[in-house]
């Protein structure tokens, strides 16, 4: 049995938190740079000369690479031979957001009511998903998610009828639909089967994946690009300017599901794709 | 209206219009006028220079119960811009944190309202509904877009930074921004155009 005291989680959750606003993974610096070469639109280019910059800015004078620095989604794998010491795990994450938002300059986004929607102060509380694994690691991922794309999330249930092509029309109408408001070029992280609250999980999870990788089932590696090729011939475009890079990535995650259904959730996540993961 | 309609407004030509820099890019500096609107067309990038004032959900929540009563609004919108963002905090020494756009369209509800009270200009980023753009035709108004997630650059264009109304509301007061070439780009002009229908029309294979 390995202990772990609280102080280490918040510690890291904390340093991942600012870590993750200010520095932009080096995926997606070089998925810029990728699209640069093939995007045909004068004001697409120059969004992303832009939000090269921006990166820069961030990750130079450690300010937000966006202002909205998001909701921290926090997927824990937990060691089933580790103890934790000292006090809970929900809270050692959320001191190390607290501690991370406020002394990082980052912006509260978070009210504690849907209803009365007054703001907590320190972006607390996080989403936290807990697995137990084998072992004795405790790994942290932590992604600072942003409203304005997470508001263009969806959730289908398709039928078994509907299929592949099913799948693939609403992925992409989920992309379409998406459109200028959450700040394309976007990624698509997609959770097919289980149930309704596992394919949404699955979403979430589908875009800690590095971008520009392939996915490592080969059949489903070719649902991602046949996707993705036709998002990018929507014509959306950087910032819906109109243009060839409309996404970035489509990342699918499937699971088993039920003989009668077909959940299809779809997170929209866009280009200030901020996560950062620790093992202890 | 409840708006003092004795407060002085700097003297604008009724016709000057507004010509692109040798750049191509036009310079727009506030307040606004209707000639400055009718010159800008969607597709133009600009650099505005001046006063934005800061709005988003929480505050137009609060000015619709005033425009319901014709009450006076926190700042006199005639010829202004709002500018849909709610900045991160500044580190200590720093004018203002990260400052790019929000979604304009939460604003959709509000919107028609201000422009008839006579604000100009609107920055955010994404559609607006029909209503909204109806009323830019109407009341000859301007939607500007910044460049969502761009809040770490776009904060360099930002010289002075003061709260002019609802500190309690934190990130969401509406804060008065002294700019300088703010970059933007026409989406939706007083005429009926619409850059991202055009866009993706245009880039749709
Ligand atoms: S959608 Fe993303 S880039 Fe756009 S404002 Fe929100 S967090 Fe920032």
């Amino acid at each position: 049995m390995r202990e772990i005291h609280v102080s280490a989680i918040s510690d890291a959750v904390k340093k991942l938190c600012m870590d993750a606003n200010w520095d932009l993974g080096t995926d997606m610096l070089r998925a810029f740079d990728r699209a640069l070469t093939t995007e045909r639109s004068p004001a697409g280019k120059q969004v992303l000369e832009m939000l090269k910059d921006n990166a820069q800015m961030a990750r130079t004078q450690k300010i937000p690479y966006c202002q909205d620095t998001g909701f921290v989604v926090c997927f824990v794998e937990l060691g089933q031979n580790v103890h934790i010491t000292g006090g809970l795990l929900t809270d050692a994450i959320n001191t190390g957001v607290s501690q991370g938002y406020t002394e990082g300059y980052l912006r509260a986004s978070i009210v504690k009511s849907p209803f009365d929607r007054k703001n907590t102060g320190d972006n607390t509380p996080a989403v936290i998903h807990v697995d137990v694994v084998p072992g004795e690691h405790l790994k942290i991922m932590v992604m600072a998610k942003g409203g304005g794309c997470e508001n263009r999330s969806k959730y289908k249930m398709l039928t078994p009828a509907d299929g592949l092509d099913g799948v693939k029309d609403w992925i992409l109408e989920c992309i379409r639909t998406a459109g200028p408001d959450a700040c394309p070029p976007l990624i698509a992280g997609v959770g097919v089967g289980g149930t309704f609250e596992k394919a949404a999980i699955l979403s979430k999870k589908a875009l800690f994946r590095e971008i520009g990788s392939s996915n490592p089932d080969p059949a489903v590696d070719a649902i991602e690009k046949d996707v993705l090729e036709r998002a990018n011939r929507l014509g959306i475009g950087p910032q819906g300017y109109g243009g060839d890079t409309t996404a970035f990535a489509v990342h699918i995650v499937t699971y088993p599901c039920h003989i009668t259904s077909l959940p299809v959730a779809v997170t929209i996540e866009c280009h200030a794709h901020r996560h950062k993961e620790v093992t202890l | 209206m409840g708006l003092s309609a004795d407060r002085t407004r700097p003297a604008r030509s009724p016709t000057r219009v507004i010509k692109a820099s040798p750049d191509g890019i036009k310079d727009v500096t506030t307040p606004l006028s209707d000639a400055d609107v009718e010159s800008l067309k969607s597709g133009d990038r600009v650099r505005i220079t001046g006063t934005l004032y800061t709005g988003r959900d929480a505050a137009h929540a609060r000015f619709l119960p005033l425009m319901d009563e014709d009450k006076p609004l926190p700042f006199d919108v005639r010829g202004q811009i709002i500018y849909y963002t709610g900045p991160s905090p500044a580190r200590p020494g720093m004018v203002i944190g990260s400052v790019g756009p929000t979604t304009g369209s939460r604003m959709d509800k509000y919107a028609p309202k201000l422009l008839a009270l006579g604000l100009k200009g609107m920055m955010g980023k994404g559609s607006r509904s029909m209503e909204v753009r109806a009323a830019l035709r109407k009341y000859k108004g301007v939607y500007f877009g910044a460049v969502g997630g761009a809040g770490a650059v776009l904060s360099r264009y930002v010289r002075k930074v003061e709260i002019v109304a609802y500190e309690d509301l934190g990130t969401e007061a509406i804060r008065r921004m002294e700019v300088e070439g703010f970059p933007a780009i026409v989406v939706n002009d007083c005429h009926g155009n619409d850059l991202y229908q055009e866009g993706m029309k245009a880039y749709a294979r």
